[in-house]
């Protein structure tokens, strides 16, 4: 990066921010669209999940009674700034060009962050059903962070880097880790499915138990801002697992000329993140929500021991084939 | 975590009716809670006894959305037999059909809301979806969609045509595939099976003794229904069968529903083949002759009660609605302690309940304007002291 021009349109525009808050309304809609084809309903138009943010971003703040209305203010941008970081790291166009070893460790901590600020907001916003959301989020995130982040690192396990850019690069050479690593390409589906709070993960707002728990005294503003973050963390996700997994933005051949290899790894980032989106959206529409207690069980029973499995695979992989 | 109270209703997104519960949850297990169902008095008893009988009916058909067809049967039946006249046979026959294609709606319904409490969005909206099928059949045959006025005390309003008829029966082979396809999902949809399994467990023994009806009594193996021990209607003609199962949880009670409406489909075939020629109705004297009479009825939710006392005249002198959701209310109590806070809404859900039909009764101090609960004992004390001044 060494023309500071091009590193702001890469920040700012492309594929940066801009880009960014506009796929992330067009991703929602399909998230929306698909779920209500396949519930046998019409669905949103093209504009409603931008219509809806822009309403919300209009409507009065209610600041409930004994709330410190700073950090109610800060919290949600506080979870969009840490998304939005994120998704700089993740390869789009190419590798991104802020790339740097351990890039994917600093992703995963990221992501965290929005569910770490929920529950800050159910606890502080003095509401019963808020702070039992909140607790709900921080126990569900206990539950699925770990196999989640193990299923994550065994392609760095196995590229020898802790780069999303490198792994993407070492996919390119040899072969995508959805082949290689199946169990922890499910997992990740399933972890992500869950730290975006989807059912059958939606636990910490189910609104026929607890309102809409962390989120119950959102309001405006405030509600606009964390709907984005939860908006812009799916495309995040959804284009992390694509980098990780499916190749990311990379074909096997060379093109000439290098602008056209750029669109084409462009085109290749939509399939593939609409893909993840399209499996996503069909495990939303064919569960229900699970209890906190049977996640516990088939977080630690099953995805924790599944994930560990796929490490030790990993390993023996790396030591009989990889770097044999 | 220390014990918190959880404020339930009477404005939440999982009640679409007024009920408050106060539930005391140590971290997600519920330790106990309590209940104030009264929320919604209408004084409907009172307004029936200002009315003639013809003007009850649509009243009786107000006590509830859902089985608005239950209440004003019950009523009419009632009548009909202090009246000591038998309606024409075509005439039983059309309430059946109608009170049939309303146990069908009601448990088509009750699935979908069922599905919905626990998440499972799909299935709320396919139930919906196909429960239209029969609100169009109702709304063809009696011209509305839920308040159907198809009784009177004498008979039905209106007679079925044969183009009626022959509609409705094309309609029944689809829905009877979907219904089939859902007996299924029940049986085997994963993210049922944990939800509904072993949740809101009520044994045989616990349902005899806190008096529950219908589906919720059968779903813990109690072999009772009015249409089979009481016959009316056309029931006592109908080949059917009472579906009963032994789990007692709330996925016994999504089997028994989801099998009463296999069974309702197969009334309305029945009854719309062979539905018997004549006049739809009898003229009815004016005035009752001094009785008093318990009509029973088998409405969707379970046994439904009027009891009516007459005094000679074109009024009723008292009359008494008992709604099966209070009957299955004390039940949906004792099941919740013990359970998981997310299984609230599913184990109250599982009986169906109807609250705004419930509630009966208002106790109000009339100097204070206070509003409140009296125990049995206190209120059995206050009967025998003659102090009716204030409760």
């Amino acid at each position: 990066m060494t023309d500071p021009v091009f590193g702001l349109i890469y920040i700012f525009i492309f594929p940066g921010f801009l880009f960014l808050f506009a796929y992330a309304l067009v991703l929602a809609f399909l998230d929306r669209k698909i779920a209500a084809r396949m519930q046998q309903r019409v669905g949103p138009p093209f504009f409603q999940p931008f219509a809806d943010f822009i309403k919300m971003l209009g409507k009065e703040v209610i600041d409930p009674a004994g709330v410190d209305s700073g950090i109610f203010d800060v919290a949600p941008l506080v979870a969009l700034a840490a998304v939005m970081t994120a998704y700089l790291y993740v390869p789009i166009v190419g590798n991104s060009p802020l790339a740097f070893q351990g890039d994917l460790v600093v992703v995963l901590y990221l992501m965290s962050l929005p569910t770490l600020v929920l529950f800050l907001l159910g606890w502080l916003s003095r509401n019963i059903f808020s702070a039992i959301g909140g607790i709900r989020s921080v126990t569900q995130l206990f539950i699925y962070e770990v196999p989640f982040f193990l299923a994550l690192l065994t392609p760095a396990l196995m590229a020898g880097t802790w780069s999303i850019s490198e792994i993407v690069v070492w996919q390119q050479k040899n072969m995508w880790f959805v082949f290689l690593q199946p169990i922890s390409f499910i997992i990740a589906l399933i972890g992500l499915q869950a730290k975006l709070e989807r059912t059958p993960f939606d636990i910490p707002e189910a609104e026929t138990e607890i309102v809409a728990g962390p989120w119950t005294e959102l309001t405006g503003r405030r509600l606009a801002i964390m709907d984005l973050t939860i908006d812009v963390s799916l495309v995040v996700g959804s284009a992390l697992v694509a980098a990780l997994f499916l190749g990311g933005p990379m074909i096997p051949w060379a093109v000439t000329p290098a602008w056209l290899e750029g669109v084409i790894g462009f085109f290749l980032f939509l399939a593939k993140t609409l893909a993840v989106l399209l499996v996503l959206s069909s495990i939303e529409v064919a569960t229900g929500r699970i209890r906190i207690d049977q996640l516990n069980d088939i977080g630690w029973k099953y995805l924790a021991g599944a994930s560990i499995v796929q490490v030790g695979i990993v390993l023996v992989m790396n030591y009989l084939w990889v770097y044999a | 975590m220390p014990e918190v109270v959880v404020s339930i209703g009477p404005h939440h997104p999982a009640l679409k009716e007024p009920v408050n519960f106060k539930v005391v949850v140590d971290g997600e297990k519920i330790v106990r809670l309590e209940l104030d169902l009264s929320y919604n008095h209408r004084g409907i008893e009172k307004a029936a006894e200002q009315r003639d009988f013809i003007r009850v009916l649509p009243l009786m058909e107000r006590v509830c959305g859902i089985c608005s067809h239950s209440h004003s049967t019950a009523f009419a039946k009632g009548i009909e037999e202090l009246m000591q006249i038998e309606i024409p046979q075509r005439a039983q026959y059309i309430r059946t059909i109608i009170a049939e294609l309303e146990r069908m709606h009601s448990h088509l319904l009750w699935l979908g809301v069922a599905a919905h409490v626990i998440g499972f969005n799909t299935l709320f909206m396919w139930t919906w979806r196909d429960r239209e099928a029969v609100q169009d059949t109702v709304e063809e045959m009696s011209g509305n969609r839920v308040h159907y006025a198809m009784n009177e005390v004498g008979g039905v309003r209106r007679d079925l045509t044969a183009a009626q008829v022959t509609t409705a029966l094309e309609r029944l082979p689809n829905l009877e595939e979907r219904i089939k396809k859902y007996v299924d999902m029940v049986n085997t949809e994963e993210t049922m099976l944990i939800r509904f399994r072993g949740v809101g467990k009520i044994s045989r023994e616990e349902a005899l003794r806190y008096g529950t009806v219908g589906p919720t009594a059968r779903a813990s193996g109690i072999d009772y229904d009015i249409r089979r021990d009481d016959p009316y209607l056309a029931y006592a003609d109908v080949p059917w069968n009472v579906v009963t199962d032994t789990n007692g949880d709330v996925y016994g009670r999504t089997r028994v529903r989801i099998w009463e409406v296999q069974e309702s489909l197969k009334i309305v075939r029945y009854c719309l083949e062979n539905l018997p020629e004549g006049p739809i109705h009898v003229p009815a004297p004016k005035n009752a002759p001094k009785g008093e009479i318990l009509s029973r009825y088998e409405a969707p939710r379970g046994e439904l009660v009027h009891f009516i006392r007459t005094n000679g005249t074109d009024k009723v002198e008292r009359v008494d609605i008992r709604t099966p959701t209070l009957a299955n209310w004390t039940s949906v109590a004792m099941c919740l302690v013990n359970q998981n806070l997310a299984d609230i809404p599913v184990i109250v859900a599982a009986i169906d309940p109807c609250l705004s039909c419930t509630s009966r009764i208002t106790l109000l101090d009339i100097h204070t304007k206070k509003t409140g609960v009296m125990s049995l004992d206190e209120l059995i004390r206050r009967n025998r002291s003659r102090d009716h001044g204030q409760v």
